[in-house]
């Protein structure tokens, strides 16, 4: 049941990002917690100038989960492309999470400098996540430009409000059966989570929920078993919602039995 | 053993000037080097000097509290002018929120609203409805603070000659190293996390006490010094780079300013400093020895909250070795 990132089946739907935890060791305890199947990492702010950022990226290594490089931070198509660079040679990895930030309030995507980044860094060789909303056409042009997985909103960046357009989710899901789809921001407890798998996403990409929790361990653990639980319903097959009552203990028949 | 040990403390910051003046408090004959030649080269001379041990319980874990209730105290036992006005902690209207969040992680705060904050800050009148105050709190010029203790020193005996060239380690007993990143080839873990700070010249605004101002990515403090000046601060970046600030960093400063009051607008622009907080894996500044070496390191962003701390941990350490 678990979805190819690239060729690749994750040992967890649940990616972990590693920014703005209270020290390192914290992150380190709710990465074992979490257990997840990657950990992004943010080239962008943590010191790209430099190499300054290397004691931090050695601990992300240490690890020992597959690191997702990400351009979080970029305003523009060639930044992002110069962070994806700069990652690939630091962790010697192609995957990139690709965001370009349209917008500071709510750091909502530029759609248009995505599909452009995705383009240019897909035909060097890159194996492209890239951060999107839950737009079709959107989505459509970043497949044709090269991209094999789709990164959409659940709702904007640490804002912690869960799956904002579930239709629109759901639409993206059914739109593209084949493609692994991963809820990327916005998620702010485990259920949340649960509900991203429920619906068939295949992954879903957590960093402000765990980081900023009281007791970031905990929260991570309460994300594992959330992912878990989510994949589990989906593939058990969940009900059909009904607008009626649907007893199940038949009743009909039960005054004679009386 | 003889009464007094000769100790040598390198490193002028935060954690060499409590270690040197408590050990010579304790009685030992001290020398204070720093390679750079001069007190607080390095990043001790950018902090906010806030002496908050519930406020920084919001990211903190609990021992750092613990070990830093009585460091307002020691501040204002050996150095002049250490402010107790508390400190108040606020959030623009539309991130209210924080205020509640942070009030969980935290204790030892009275909530306030608009009248009470006014009553605190009547520059603020009517800018916050809605914040906590943390009565017990201090605040001290970090520069200020460090060239007293080094007056101190001196005044015990202690020997603080800094252009003079590295006394050999051998002449000494004991040799309590706090450089810094500087012992980061000898000290496991340590690494270096960037904060970057302005200094603000503002007679339009008066403030009496540190003001944090939260926002969920970038909370920034406030801190009042003398002559109309203040320090704003400080970013936490997982990086070594030491050279200039960002434009990024500065804009969160200078908005969280203006934020908080509009008079910052016509503020002078004094200082943009940035300085690498040495940190071990875990934030928590450690005490280590390895013979009759001794090491206070990585004192990440409590340096003058804990720096008391670890100078008691380290001189019981020595004296009683000593026996």
């Amino acid at each position: 049941m678990s979805a190819e990132f690239y060729g690749t089946t994750l040992s967890s739907p649940l990616m972990l990002g590693t920014a703005q935890y209270p020290s390192p060791d914290i992150l380190r305890a709710a990465v074992l917690a979490a257990q997840p199947g990657v950990v992004t990492v943010s080239l962008r702010r943590e010191g790209a100038r430099a190499r300054a950022g290397q004691a931090f990226w050695s601990l992300i290594q240490e690890l020992g989960v597959p690191v997702l490089p990400n351009t979080a931070g970029c305003h523009t198509v060639k930044e992002a492309v110069t962070t994806a660079h700069m990652a690939r040679e630091v962790f010697g990895t192609d995957w990139i999470k690709l965001e370009v930030i349209g917008e500071q309030d709510t750091l909502q995507p530029d759609v248009f400098g995505l599909v452009e980044a995705a383009r240019i860094l897909a035909e060097d060789g890159f194996k492209v996540f890239p951060y999107t909303t839950e737009d079709l056409v959107v989505a459509e042009r970043l497949m044709a430009a090269g991209c094999e997985v789709l990164m959409p909103w659940g709702a904007p960046i640490g804002s912690g409000r869960g799956l904002n357009n579930v239709f629109g989710l759901r639409a993206l899901r059914a739109h593209f059966p084949g493609v692994p789809l991963v809820v990327d921001a916005g998620i702010g407890v485990p259920s949340h989570a649960a509900q991203a798998l429920e619906l068939g996403y295949d992954a879903v990409l957590i960093n402000t929920a765990v980081a900023k929790a009281g007791d970031p361990a905990l929260m991570a653990r309460a994300f594992r078993l959330a992912v878990e639980a989510g994949a589990l319903a989906r593939t058990a097959d969940p009900m059909e919602e009904r607008d009626m009552a649907a007893p199940s203990t038949p009743l009909a028949g039960k005054a004679l039995l009386g | 053993m003889n009464a007094k040990p000769r100790i040598l403390v390198k490193g002028a910051g935060v954690a060499g000037m409590t270690a040197a003046v408590t050990l010579a408090e304790r009685g030992g004959d001290v020398t204070l080097v720093d390679r750079a030649g001069r007190v607080g080269a390095g990043a001790s001379w950018m902090a906010g000097g806030m002496l908050a041990p519930w406020c920084e319980a919001e990211s903190a874990p609990a021992e750092v509290t613990a070990q830093s209730v009585d460091s307002v105290d020691w501040w204002a036992a050996h150095v002049p002018d250490v402010t107790r006005e508390g400190s108040l902690v606020l959030a623009p209207a539309r991130d209210v929120g924080e205020i509640a969040r942070f009030g969980r992680r935290t204790s030892h705060f009275t909530q306030v609203g608009g009248a009470e904050i006014a009553e605190l800050e009547p520059d603020l009148a009517g800018r916050f409805q809605k914040g906590l105050f943390f009565a017990d709190e201090g605040h001290v010029d970090p520069r200020r603070a460090l060239e007293a203790l080094g007056d101190r020193l001196r005044h015990l005996g202690g020997h603080a000659n800094m252009d003079d060239a590295p006394p050999d380690d051998n002449a000494f007993d004991w040799v309590v190293d706090c450089t810094g990143l500087n012992a980061r080839n000898t000290l496991e873990g340590l690494r270096g996390v960037r904060g970057e700070m302005l200094l603000l010249r503002c007679p339009d605004v008066v403030l009496h006490r540190p003001v944090r101002m939260l926002h969920p990515r970038i909370p920034v403090y406030i801190v009042p010094r003398a002559d109309h000046v203040f320090m704003v601060g400080a970013t936490m970046v997982e990086s070594e780079d030491a050279g200039g600030m960002t434009v990024r960093s500065m804009m969160e400063l200078l908005n969280a300013a203006w934020t908080l009051h509009p008079g910052f607008a016509e503020a002078e622009i004094l200082e943009m400093g940035v300085g690498l907080r040495p940190s071990y894996p875990d934030n928590m500044p450690r005490v280590r020895r390895d013979g009759r070496h001794v090491f206070i390191n990585g004192m990440y962003r409590h340096g003058f909250l804990l720096s008391p701390a670890r100078a008691r941990e380290a001189a019981d350490l020595i004296f009683g070795a000593q026996g």
